[in-house]
């Protein structure tokens, strides 16, 4: 077993990708100047939120969540042991570094965090509460956003009303609010959620020491809400179905493309009543990515509806056939009962049940928090940041400055500041723009890299990983444990047997036939009794759990999406694997271990 | 013409069944009941031996053999004794069992061979008397049992022989003294299908490694259970969450040997002998996942019935249908850890738990999460 992963430094440039640091924030690469520190730290690359090579602008979700993410174990709540992760992009990919918090650090910090953290603690419910009520307001404020082209004239009004500013001054006001609010958001997300994941390892710590064999879904079975809003969207769509079978109307989508099935549907009274009920639930579920959320490639529902519609014309058939498409609420809500039950009955002592019922109570005032921020960040959020991008993309595409509103996209962050403002000075002038000679080239050169990039298999870590990895968020969100490391350390040096593994993240044992899909683009070509393989997988793609009998992801831990979705459906499933999409064939027989996190490709 | 039915399945055996039966047949109800499979098998009631005495007309025949016996002798010699236990015995072995009832046993017997897929299904036929119930039970067990039992005839045949052996010297002379009735002590008899196990073994309803009390722990190798107590075989192990039913820990072991049914050509019964595992069978896991979920739940069941952690002994029924074959042989109180304290101690301050789980994290420790 080899005793560090490859340096950072010593990692080649994939083939036709010249020059792609120029692609990404001078900050975000590694370097020479920083070469001591960079080379001696573990890094690890985040396949569970940036699986594939981001395009310039797409980075600036990643720098904004761990920059927020570190800002509050190091500067808001001082979490004793840790400091903040660290984050640099190689080839395109994203590697995250732990940062620990100094030794000698660690006890002045924990009356600090005592104080701060207890605070959000005992007012968990009240700070929840105005969690929604700003996180709905930011949206509002993203979504009254306006990117329109320059106008030839400014209208009457203005002038009339003595603004005294105009639309370009506007304009780039806009873009710098955009950031402004897409960072906030970030700092929003990270408000609850370290505080969160401190309360959960608090229980799970407890669970192991009372019952060292626990298995970890227990601990999560025990802790997870049954009403989660994550589950909403697809709730929608099962509403929808029934209604449309109720009403009678079900029929019209049988013309398969939505187009003619809006048509009919416009067409008389339940019809449009339908209607009215879809842009009920669009706003907001429908804001709902298909991949994780931080890709503006990642298709939303709301913007391409036949993938929400094709789920209600799946449904609709289930209907008719007569099943039942209600989660078993009462069920699920009465098995989590008894698994807390029966683990409480098995406790030595009135003190451990007392210190169980109020860590077991903490996990639960927490927990909502933890499962449900997603759908207000990286799904509504986002979707709205994208939509809003795009139209900016729009107004450059008209100004000649770029060949399509999606090359947006290929611009930094920052640059796209320089970009509005060549836009601006030109407008202002009455002359020509250095963009529309400049940037279509660029850009083109910036494709090819990124085509380039995309094929790049990036490695799991790289430097030198720690004698234990001790950050606990990095095992919460990342699933990294000491244990993962030393796998991927020992991987390529030929397996027992073939087989891979991963967390035990759903129980159960199948053999079946693999899929393997890279992106939500493909889930059209799963077939029913198929095994998923994945790099990871987004709550947006429920629908398919109903089709599927597990699933294999190549990364995330107990908590991914993928985890929660199939305790929820019932599939085993092992997630973390590492290397899944790598070495699984689709059509290979593959037996998937969800009890003990292994998976077999039983036909070589 | 009786109240009480000639013979009754140990499923079925209900608590108002329990005067009829006798003590051992009520004990393997009671688990039955209880959801504890034992192997499967009948009661042969009191009231078959009751009526086969009465139609015997003997009755007063052996009061007077036995209590004429010892009410003569004011010190009775142990020859003397057994005289009157041979005679009695020689009484009783004339009853015939009557016609009504062994249709009765034929059949129930008869569905004992369909379940095991077994014509002449080997029994083990053991007395049941219904002095072992009384307050100072000691004398359970005292009366004859017969083993590898086959037909339907020898079933009949072993059954008289059961109620003869009320009639035994040490049996005599241990109701004389305690001053019981020997026309009030009646004989039913448990007619119980032999284990032919296909894999057996121990189980404890706690991890004996570390007294989680979370986990049950199994042992397992092939044949008889013989090769795990002794520990002449070094048994597969399995660990199964007792709450979330979850096989969270497998080692499969090279088991060279078991303890195997054999047949001894000098000898009427094939017999248990240790021999070696054929090769292809050394390395394979000793039971299948539902085979496993099967003992780890009766093994529970054991332990919710009895009140404490269980030590259990159990067996894979070869000739049983799948899914009925995990059987229940012997359970016991745990006595290592149970008498420990296993206390978490955690801080009850919950921030000030925080700050330890984050200091001290449990992911520090390998092997703590699976990877």
């Amino acid at each position: 077993m080899a005793d560090r992963f490859s340096s950072p430094f010593d990692i080649p440039t994939p083939e036709g990708a010249d020059g792609w640091q120029d692609l990404y924030t001078y900050s975000s690469l590694f370097c020479e100047e920083r070469r001591d520190y960079e080379d001696a730290a573990f890094w690890f690359h985040d396949g569970v939120h940036w699986p594939e090579a981001l395009t310039p602008w797409d980075t600036t979700f990643l720098e904004f969540a761990l920059a927020s993410l570190s800002q509050y174990n190091t500067r808001h709540y001082l979490i004793p042991p840790a400091y903040g992760v660290d984050f640099r992009i190689l080839n395109g990919y994203v590697y995250l570094s732990p940062v620990p918090a100094p030794a000698e650090e660690i006890e002045a910090r924990v009356p600090l965090f005592m104080e701060r953290a207890g605070f959000y603690f005992g007012n968990w419910d009240r700070l929840y509460d105005d969690w929604l009520v700003k996180i709905r307001d930011l949206v509002k404020e993203m979504t009254e956003l306006s990117f329109a082209p320059l106008p030839d004239m400014e209208d009457m009004e203005v002038i009339t009303s003595g603004a005294g500013k105009g639309s370009g001054n506007e304009l780039l006001a806009s873009y710098h609010r955009l950031l402004d609010l897409a960072l906030t958001l970030w700092q929003y997300h990270f408000e609850f959620l370290n505080l969160g994941y401190a309360a959960y390892l608090d229980f799970f710590g407890f669970c192991k020491s009372a019952f060292p064999s626990i298995p970890d879904l227990a601990i999560a079975k025990m802790v997870a809400g049954v009403d989660v809003d994550l589950f909403r969207p697809d709730d929608e769509l099962k509403k929808l179905a029934r209604l449309a079978v109720s009403s009678g109307i079900d029929n019209r989508f049988d013309a398969g493309d939505v187009a003619t099935i809006w048509e009919k549907l416009e067409s008389d009274e339940p019809g449009r009543a339908w209607i009215a009920e879809w842009e009920k639930a669009a706003e907001p579920w429908f804001n709902f990515s298909t991949g994780s959320g931080f890709y503006h490639t990642d298709r939303i529902w709301i913007e391409n509806i036949e993938v929400p519609v094709g789920y209600i014309t799946d449904y609709i058939a289930k209907v008719k056939e007569g099943a039942d498409l209600n989660r078993p609420v009462a069920a699920l809500h009465a098995e989590r009962d008894r698994v807390v039950g029966e683990y409480r009955e098995l406790l030595d002592s009135d003190e451990d049940r007392g210190a169980f019922d109020a860590k077991l109570g903490l996990s639960r005032t927490v927990f909502p928090y933890v499962e449900n921020h997603n759908f207000y960040v990286e799904h509504w959020a986002h979707s709205v940041l994208w939509r809003k991008m795009r139209d900016l993309g729009k107004v450059l595409e008209a100004a000649g400055f770029i060949a399509d509103s999606d090359d947006v996209f290929m611009f930094k962050r920052s640059e796209l500041a320089d970009v509005l403002w060549d836009l601006y000075a030109g407008w202002a002038v009455g002359a020509p723009s250095r963009g529309p000679g400049y940037w279509p080239s660029e850009i083109q050169r910036r494709r090819t890299i990124h085509r380039a990039l995309k094929e790049w298999p990036a490695p799991p870590a790289l430097g030198v990983p720690p004698e234990v990895v001790t950050e606990p968020f990095t095992v919460m969100l990342w699933g990294i444990t000491s244990d993962s490391v030393a796998a991927w350390l020992s991987s390529g040096e030929g397996d027992d047997d073939g087989g891979l593994s991963g967390f035990a993240a759903s129980p159960g044992l199948v053999e079946g036939p693999a899929r393997v899909i890279f992106s939500a683009d493909q889930i059209g070509e799963i077939e029913d009794g198929e095994i998923l393989v994945a790099p990871l997988t987004a709550p947006s793609w429920a629908p398919i759990f109903g089709k599927i009998k597990a699933t294999v992801t190549d990364v995330g831990g107990m908590m991914s999406h993928a985890a929660i979705v199939c305790r929820e459906y019932g599939l085993p499933a092992v997630t973390g694997t590492a290397y899944g999409t790598k070495t699984i064939k689709t059509g290979q027989i593959l037996r998937v271990d969800g009890n003990t996190g292994k998976v077999t490709v039983l036909d070589g | 013409m009786s109240e009480c039915p000639s013979a009754i399945p140990f499923g079925a055996l209900a608590e108002e069944h329990h005067p009829h039966v006798g003590g051992k047949c009520a004990s393997l109800g009671t688990m039955s009941q209880a959801g504890l499979p034992v192997p499967p098998g009948f009661a042969v009631t009191t009231q078959v031996f009751v009526d086969a005495k009465t139609a015997s007309g003997s009755k007063d025949r052996i009061t007077e053999i036995v209590d004429g016996a010892l009410g003569r002798l004011s010190v009775i010699t142990q020859d003397a004794l057994e005289d009157v236990a041979a005679h009695a015995r020689e009484v009783v072995m004339t009853w015939e069992i009557p016609e009504e009832h062994a249709t009765a046993i034929r059949q129930m017997y008869a569905e004992l061979c369909a379940l095991s897929g077994i014509d002449d299904v080997p029994v083990a036929v053991r007395s049941s008397s219904t002095s072992e119930d009384s307050p100072d039970a000691s004398f359970a067990g005292e009366h004859d049992t017969y083993l590898w039992v086959c037909g339907i005839d020898e079933v009949l045949e072993k059954i008289r022989r059961c109620w003869a052996s009320l009639y035994t010297g040490r049996a005599i002379m241990y109701r004389h003294e305690m001053g019981y009735d020997h026309t009030q002590v009646d004989m039913a008899v448990a007619v119980q299908k032999m284990v032919r196990p296909r894999a057996a073994g121990v189980a404890f309803t706690l991890d004996p490694t570390n007294g989680d009390r979370s986990g049950i722990c199994i042992d397992a190798a092939w044949g008889f259970g013989e090769s795990v107590v002794s520990g002449d075989v070094t048994p597969d192990n399995f660990l199964v969450d007792k709450v979330m039913w979850s096989i969270n820990r497998r080692i499969i072991s090279p088991k060279t040997h078991a303890h195997m049914l054999t047949e001894v050509p000098s000898c009427e019964h094939p017999m248990v002998l240790r021999v070696p595992v054929p090769e292809d069978q050394v390395n394979q896991p000793s039971l299948t996942d539902e085979e496993i979920l099967a003992i780890a739940r009766l093994a529970r069941t054991a332990e919710k019935h009895y009140g404490c952690p269980q030590d259990i002994e159990w067996a894979v029924d070869d000739d049983l249908p799948a899914g009925e074959d995990a059987v229940l042989l012997q359970a016991r109180p745990e006595t290592v850890w149970s008498k420990r304290h296993h206390v978490v101690g955690a801080k009850t301050d919950v921030m000030a738990s925080i700050v330890d789980t984050l200091v001290n994290p449990l992911y520090a420790k390998r092997g703590t999460q699976p990877a």
